[in-house]
């Protein structure tokens, strides 16, 4: 099974988001970035399906040249191949993404994927909508919210997808080539192991540079949330604290 | 024109109100038979919408989203509205994103205000409430979603009724191999209490220390007729299901009461969380922005707190029995 | 929320483990009302103490930091805060066997148990590691782990009961108020306390806290990069946090040690990496802490492959991930060592900054004695933040040293390397003719002084017969045997000698015989133009420096102190002056320089070029006369450190060139030589047994031990004189001693040379230890070339401080023969000093 992971490099904020001055971005100068968590649980699951079924993982992301290390990182969980897709260091709007991924699974074309696997939405910018815009485009089925996948069928050309929702779980089945759109909990990723991460230091990523025409929505700045939460009251400390907490909860008519 | 997307959800009908905010007049879609459409429109009459567009075809029996998607971008092509807006739920999510980009327009998701206009101004949620966005967004037709919660947070100003909702029917062409993304099987949730919809969630993260240490979670859990969550760094140490974790990439929250145990309330968790009414913080360190932003807060280990108060609620309820 | 006390006796700022563990034991020596503010929460606030890998490796080639670990493994162990597993630094190169074959030595000289061991040794100890491709290890069983979070709780509980410390977190101070050059309060988010004192014990944040104040505090926060490998099936099975022993692979420059399940690495071998501490991420905005930034993996890459090659065994089970990783950041400075004491611009304000976790609690003891007492009982003269010069302060420097400095911190490094980065900082007049003659240039606080001259090569031909070879590259390293040259020259001849490094301080005024008094160890009322040597005593009696004055006119003194310790002797100075202002200080080292003309020949020389009589009749030993040379106006100083007839120039800085210019001349017909610092700073006055401040002297031995207690003790009280009576009451523990080698041959058939440090045994092979629990060390070693011997120096114990004595010196695990020559200070060259008089 030919699998293709679309990830992306968000950053790994701490409890207080800073911004950049001039309010187009998160203050990254102190911050480690990530492959996004959902896509994170992507990468594993493509590489737990070619584990268990043959084939390649080739994992993808469209920025900055240093989602490099984002890519390094899939390779080290054991993804096969990384394909940088250069579009610079401006963040991109959703139309803008799925054409950059678009232009880059074409130019792959010679090999067809069985399987694209996105993120449900990214953990930075939560627009809900690349993977299903790339699916549209290169008219592969999609089903987002994706939290388990089975390789169904005789001739495992199909797949067996499960997600939840409110009130228990959906069941999709789809035939290959198709793409998902994956939730974090799809399955617990591994850590890369050192070899691992030696040997994706050492791959050679396959760069493809796009400038993508701007979408319809333009991001303007980005600001922190009014916080207008008044300073916790303290009930107490330790187990002396049990009363005044029992009260409140009667308060609140939780007990 | 606008179009509100509605179906019979409760709440569903608030984005009404977020539409008129934007521009009148205003008018509804929906996915239905005939005589689902006849009971919403019944609603609708109430909310002031005279016209229901009612999208209907043997393929959008059940829920499949690229056919739901397909349908709405004909509609759109058809009507050609200033805008559609739809609930940010996940299935309003992916029916929009299906039908932007069938329709090749842009969308603007997790909307918690928009001013109407050429482009419209909004605000939309980004990393599940860690930061805001302003935005323009310039299209013939603009669509967007609106974060959940945040419709029936806007102020609406007085709605008046009308005399009737015109039921619009709308059969779109669809080609048979949409079918292939729709549910072929369900399974519904056994009783108990669901971390979604729980009033009381008792969740815990570092400071439980251990899969064990969850038991007294648990316990305050039943007493209090609440579900068991938890933190990102529980779920990555394999103490417990991702099912149960709260937070940006798990399950987003809102109880009357949540009681986060041994948690420090990093971003990632914070936004699942920080729609609950009120927090009880149960946590080793004063300073740890969940007990600094919690409404209540206890210093202390979870694992000397939480064994009193649940003795405590046992005490009290004793002589009761 | 702790309500903020409105005054203080003492603020200490930062509760990572060096503020916790001061606040106990300021607390402990009787101070009350004290406060400790931390910006951050308890109790981890996240400074560099909350993510350090917290272990301890007792051996070190300094004294004082062995001193300062050991004493801190003593109160970890007391609190119960301690885990030993023992530690390795194993050696993948034949260079690094020989470092551990010194590291045994300085083991031994400090009393510490440690063995070398083979491959097979260190397989046997630590199991999973691949031992085929390492040659040795160094093995000290008493290397631990200890918690500093625990432990800084633990005591901030002790000092909190005992009713002394208000301890206030997640406080952040945003001034310190200062008024004439002192401290009178700390201004915080939560409040304003007054206060005489504070302490900066900020870690990486200190030189930011400081500036508040208008001090520095030179270091820079660094980047040092730490991996967890697990879950590793081996360690998970010992079900405890550290069952093995910590590896240390020296060659690599990185360490791997068990923690729990994982093995942690962690790495002094990348590029250094600084940061700025204003740059470091407020504790909101960090993702895990301030001082854990984001892992940067290119750094790492190639100690992945180290760690793979020597725990591939266990780094390859399948399943093992890279669990965390961080870019943790320490402090570092310009010398590698802290950064501690009252800060030269600001009474009241204290340096606690650049400490590890292995000797935090011992420095915390001795600074709550030293601002107690006004002395620790360790000596810290290389710790003490009054050690940096105005250059030295500079972020150049600091950004410069500290990046040259990284890849030391597990290096080979030579007791006389020297530094390559921002030098010539600081450059005597005659400079341009040393760089002419070929001078090799060593820096001592930041001067460029010839160690030898190249031009000087043609002197092996003369002398070479009575200068042995050093055949061995390390001995030799640093060194040359023209240095020898010179000094034979220097004997038969006459040298001149650039000691414009020294520092000159003139002090006047009505009150400053009394105020000289008072820090001298002799006596100053003498009469005008006489030349005082005199130790400076800690108030504990022990060593603080040794120098000499010139009572210039009645009211007037100038005091000539060394260039390696003099930014302590002016803070010492300075801190000393009488507040009614009876006294002026004046810095005039920048005003002056100094050539050093000594030998037999030296009065023929410099007759031939002043007018002035310079017989001994009329310008007798110990004095000092204005002259002129030529047209230069001098100060001449008839003084000699080592051992020959000659005087020290000081000249008007502008015209020092001309100076040199007219020396050279006059005793060209003389055969006069340069000579480099070589001769002066060891071959000359090993000879001659003349002390060395921060060799021989320091705080830790008195005078009566170093052979410089005076016939008769002056009338005046001076600082340290109770201590100083009472030495010479009740006699040496220890006498310092000047012994020679008397078999180089080391087991290789070559000979060899102890350079510094080295233990002194019995003829037994035990270690020496004295009365009051000092071990005896090799204090100076260096050639004697006019004796024809190796010279060493060491403190023995009277049962051993006797001439003639055998003893055994230790030098990379072999033992060479020694004899005491002298016990005290009579010197072995020209004993009755009649050269120098003559």
């Amino acid at each position: 099974m030919e699998v293709l992971v679309c990830v992306k490099r968000v950053p790994a904020p701490g409890a207080k988001v800073p911004l950049t001055e001039d309010a187009q971005d998160i203050d990254t100068r102190h911050l480690g970035f990530t492959i996004g968590p959902h896509e994170e649980c992507a990468v594993e699951e493509a590489v737990r399906l070619v584990e268990a079924h043959g084939g390649h993982v080739t994992v993808l992301a469209a920025g900055p040249p240093e989602v490099a290390e984002q890519l390094r990182y899939a390779l080290a969980m054991g993804a096969d191949r990384g394909v940088l897709v250069d579009t610079g260091a401006a963040e991109l709007d959703p139309e803008a993404t799925a054409a950059a991924v678009v232009h880059a699974i074409r130019t792959l074309d010679a090999e067809p994927f069985d399987l694209v696997l996105f993120g449900n939405e990214s953990a930075d910018a939560g627009h809900y909508q690349v993977g299903i815009r790339v699916a549209c485009e290169l008219g592969l089925p999609i089903v987002g919210g994706i939290k388990g996948i089975d390789v169904d069928g005789a001739a495992g050309d199909r797949l067996r997808l499960r997600r939840d929702v409110a009130t228990g779980v959906e069941v999709y089945e789809v035939p290959l080539p198709t793409a998902a759109a994956v939730k974090e909990g799809l399955n617990l990723p591994r850590y890369p192991t050192m070899p691992g991460r030696l040997k994706a230091r050492k791959a050679q990523l396959l760069t493809i540079p796009f400038e993508p025409a701007a979408g319809g929505l333009r991001k303007v700045r980005l600001r922190q949330p009014h916080d207008d939460r008044e300073a916790a009251i303290v009930l107490g400390h330790g187990a002396a604290a049990a009363p005044a907490v029992v009260d409140v909860l009667e308060e609140l008519g939780a007990v | 024109m606008l179009l509100t997307v509605v179906d019979e959800q409760p709440g569903s009908l608030d984005t009404l109100g977020m539409a008129r905010t934007i521009g009148t007049p205003v008018a509804a879609v929906a996915f239905g038979t005939a005589a689902d459409g006849a009971k919403l429109a019944d609603e609708l009459v109430k909310h002031g919408v005279g016209t229901l567009h009612l999208i209907s075809h043997e393929l959008l029996t059940d829920y499949a989203p690229e056919a739901f998607g397909e349908a709405l971008a004909q509609l759109i092509a058809r009507l050609r509205p200033e805008g559609v807006i739809a609930t940010g739920d996940d299935r309003g999510a992916e029916v929009m994103a299906q039908a932007a980009a069938r329709a090749r327009l842009p969308l603007a998701t997790q909307c918690v205000s928009v001013t109407g206009g050429d482009p419209w101004q909004l605000t939309r949620i980004r990393g599940g409430g860690m930061l805001l966005e302003d935005a323009e967004l310039t299209a013939a037709t603009k669509l967007i979603t609106v974060a959940p919660g945040a419709a029936g947070a806007a102020e609406i100003s007085e709605v008046r009724a009308v005399d009737e909702c015109v039921v619009e029917a709308f059969t779109p062409e669809l080609a048979p191999e949409l079918a292939r993304t729709r549910v072929v099987a369900r399974t519904t949730r056994g009783d108990g209490v669901s971390l979604a919809t729980a009033e009381v969630v008792v969740s815990g993260g570092r400071g439980v220390g251990s899969a064990a240490g969850y038991a007294v979670l648990e316990e305050l859990a039943g007493l209090l007729g609440g579900a068991v969550g938890c933190s990102r760094v529980a779920t990555n140490n394999g103490w417990r299901p991702h099912s149960d974790q709260v937070g940006l990439t798990g399950t987003k929250i809102s109880p009357k009461l949540y009681i986060a145990c041994g948690i420090s309330g990093a971003t990632q968790h914070w936004v699942g969380c920080m729609d609950a009414a009120a927090i009880l913080a149960v946590n080793t360190d004063p300073e740890a922005p969940m007990v600094t932003r919690a409404t209540y807060a206890v210093i202390g280990d979870v694992h000397d707190v939480l064994p009193a108060v649940v003795a405590e609620i046992r005490a009290r309820a004793g002589p009761r029995r | 929320m702790t309500s903020l006390p409105s005054r203080a006796d003492v603020v200490v700022i930062g509760a990572g483990i060096v503020g916790n563990c001061l606040s106990y034991h300021l607390a402990d020596l009787g101070w009350r009302d004290i406060v400790l503010l931390d910006k951050g929460p308890l109790p981890d606030p996240g400074g560099s103490t909350g993510h350090a890998s917290n272990f301890i490796f007792p051996v070190d080639h300094s004294k004082e930091i062995t001193a300062l670990t050991l004493d801190s493994m003593r109160q970890y162990e007391k609190l119960g805060t301690i885990t030993t597993c023992g530690g390795i630094e194993v050696a993948r190169e034949h260079v690094r066997v020989r470092e551990l074959q010194r590291r045994m030595a300085s083991a031994v000289a400090w009393g510490i148990e440690a063995d070398l061991l083979n491959p097979d040794e260190v397989a046997h100890l630590v199991p999973f590691m691949d031992t085929s491709i390492i040659l040795a290890g160094f093995w000290t069983p008493s290397v631990a782990v200890v918690d500093p979070l625990q432990t800084g709780a633990l005591l901030r509980e002790q000092a909190t009961a005992q009713g002394a410390l208000t301890v206030s977190a997640s406080t952040e101070v945003t001034g310190i108020r200062t008024e004439g050059g002192r401290v009178r309060g700390v201004s915080t988010d939560r409040g304003d306390i007054e206060t005489e004192t504070v302490v900066i014990a900020c870690g990486v944040w200190s030189p930011r806290i400081a500036r508040m104040a208008g001090a520095r505090i030179p270091l820079t926060p660094a980047v040092h990069q730490m991996i967890d490998v697990g879950p590793i099936p081996e360690l998970a099975a010992t079900k405890t946090e550290i069952a093995y022993p910590i590896v240390r692979d020296m060659d690599a420059l990185m360490y791997e040690r068990q923690s729990g399940p994982d093995l942690e690495i962690g790495s002094y071998a990348h590029r250094p990496i600084l940061h700025e501490p204003d740059d470091i991420p407020s504790l909101e905005a960090a993702a895990l802490s301030p001082t854990q930034l984001p892992f940067t993996d290119e750094d790492f890459d190639p100690q992945m492959e180290a760690a793979l090659e020597l725990f591939g065994p266990i780094l390859n089970t399948p399943g093992a991930g890279v669990r965390h990783a961080i870019n943790g950041l320490l402090s570092l400075t310009p010398d590698g060592s802290p950064v501690l004491g009252e800060t030269p611009e600001v009474r009241g304000l204290w340096s606690a900054a650049a400490v590890w976790i292995k000797e935090g609690p011992g420095v915390a003891r001795m600074l709550a004695q030293w601002m107690t007492d006004g002395t620790p009982e360790i000596d810290l003269h290389a710790a003490d933040i009054a050690r940096f010069y105005p250059h030295q302060r500079t972020s150049a420097h600091v950004r410069a040293r500290t990046s040259e400095g990284f890849n030391k911190t597990y290096g080979i490094v030579h007791p006389r390397e020297q530094w390559e980065s921002n030098r010539q900082q600081r450059l005597s007049p005659f400079h341009v003719r040393e760089k002419e003659l070929g001078a090799e240039f060593f820096e001592v606080g930041g001067w460029e002084r010839p160690q030898f001259y190249e031009s000087n090569r043609g002197l092996l031909d003369e002398f070479g017969d009575r200068i042995p070879d050093r055949p061995d590259e390390w001995d030799a390293r640093w060194w040359s045997p023209i240095s020898n040259a010179e000094h034979l020259a220097m004997r038969e001849r006459a040298a001149m000698i650039d000691v414009s490094a020294f520092a000159q301080f003139d002090v006047s005024g009505p009150g400053v015989v009394d105020y000289l008094q008072r820090l001298t160890m002799a006596q100053v009322d003498r009469p005008v133009g006489r030349l005082i040597y005199t130790p400076i005593l800690t108030p504990h009696g022990g060593f603080r420096s040794d120098l000499t004055i010139v009572r210039l006119a009645d009211d007037r003194y100038r005091i000539i102190t060394g260039g390696a310790d003099d930014a302590r002797d002016a803070f010492w100075f300075t801190r000393h002056l009488p507040e009614d202002g009876s006294v002026t200080f004046t810095d005039v080292t920048s005003a002056v320089c100094t050539l050093g003309l000594w030998g037999p020949r030296a009065r023929d020389v410099l007759s031939a070029a002043t007018e002035d009589d310079v017989s001994n009749a009329a310008f007798g030993f110990g004095t000092a006369r204005m002259i002129t040379v030529n047209s230069v106006p001098v100060l001449a100083l008839r003084v000699s450190y080592v051992g020959d007839l000659g005087w020290e120039l000081h000249a008007p800085f502008e015209q020092g060139l001309r100076l040199w210019d007219v020396i050279a001349a006059a005793g060209e017909p003389h055969g006069i030589v340069p000579a480099g610092i070589g001769v002066y700073g060891t071959t000359g006055r090993l000879e001659k047994g003349y002390r060395l401040m921060g060799a021989e002297l320091d705080a830790e031995y008195d005078p009566v031990e170093a052979g410089l207690a005076l016939p008769k003790v002056k009338a005046a009280d001076f600082i340290g004189k109770a201590a100083y009576l009472a030495a010479r009451e009740s006699g040496p523990a220890a006498t310092l001693c000047t012994l020679t080698v008397d078999d180089h041959t080391g087991i290789e058939g070559t000979p060899r040379y102890p350079q510094g440090g080295e233990p002194v045994l019995t003829l037994d092979g035990e270690r020496i230890v004295d009365r009051k629990g000092r071990g005896s060390y090799v204090t100076s070693a260096g050639a004697g070339p006019s004796v024809g011997a190796y010279l060493l120096m060491a403190y023995l114990p009277p049962e051993h401080a006797v001439e003639g004595t055998s003893l055994l010196v230790e030098y990379l695990t072999e033992q060479y023969p020694v004899t005491v020559a002298r016990a005290g200070r009579t010197p072995l060259f020209d004993p009755d000093d009649s050269r120098m008089k003559s």
